[in-house]
């Protein structure tokens, strides 16, 4: 369980490493990687600003819900801040489960969360000097939202 | 005190990151801290802080804008949120 927010990359491969050492049965992994096209083109940079503190709590309130609907053995999330290179890892989920449902949905789940509720807000800047913030798509809300409807 | 914090776009909009205000009961809610805000500063910053898409935080929780406030609350505004 745990959540780290931080500047520094992270080794996607050591963190699989520790979840897999728990010897749980099911372990799943999402892993989201800086995008090279926005929506002004090529993007060279990406600006990562977030609220410390608030960032720490959502992650974590997310991470435990997920724990809980899903019944996760252990869940860990971890969210970069500040300027990344196109292809460095931003995001990394790990969960682990008896059984393979349960950890693709709590990994899913954390992921459409954290998309639209932990406060973090991402700048592209291209080789042209042009920069804008990225707007939140509604795609994004609609993929939290399902998770609470009414079935 | 009130300490006021602004994030992103609205950081960068309105030139500020943060706001230290004199508690003032008359800013009972986010809403009427918002109408001050927008009083003392004018059109510009009424532009961006009515906006629609606006999210309200109080003490580090999302809050809906009737949400009370109290001496000592730290307050921010940003725009929807785009991690991940």
């Amino acid at each position: 369980m745990g959540v780290r927010v931080q500047i520094e990359p992270f080794d996607g491969a050591q963190e699989y490493g520790r979840l897999a050492a728990s010897g749980h049965a099911a372990v799943a992994v999402f892993s989201g990687q800086v995008r090279d096209f926005g929506y002004l083109g090529d993007v060279s940079l990406l600006e990562l600003e977030h609220y410390p503190g608030m960032t720490e709590r959502v992650l974590t309130e997310i991470g435990d819900s997920a724990s809980a609907r899903f019944s996760l053995l252990s869940w860990r999330i971890i969210h970069r801040y500040g300027p990344l290179k196109a292809g460095e890892a931003i995001v990394w989920v790990g969960v682990t489960a008896h059984h393979r449902e349960a950890a693709f949905a709590g990994c899913e789940f954390i992921m459409d969360h954290l998309k639209t509720n932990a406060p973090f807000w991402k700048k592209e800047r291209h080789a042209d000097g042009k920069a804008h913030w990225v707007a939140a798509a509604d795609t994004d809300e609609q993929r939290r939202r399902r998770w609470h409807e009414d079935s | 005190m009130l300490s006021v914090r602004f994030f992103s776009l609205l950081r960068e909009a309105l030139n500020t990151e943060v706001l230290e205000l004199e508690w003032s009961s008359r800013c009972c809610t986010v809403g009427a801290l918002k109408q001050e805000l927008i009083k003392q500063n004018g059109s510009f910053w009424e532009e961006h802080l009515m906006h629609p898409n606006v999210i309200h935080a109080v003490n580090q929780r999302v809050v809906m804008i009737e949400e009370p406030l109290h001496d000592g609350d730290e307050i921010a505004f940003f725009p929807p949120m785009t991690g991940g």
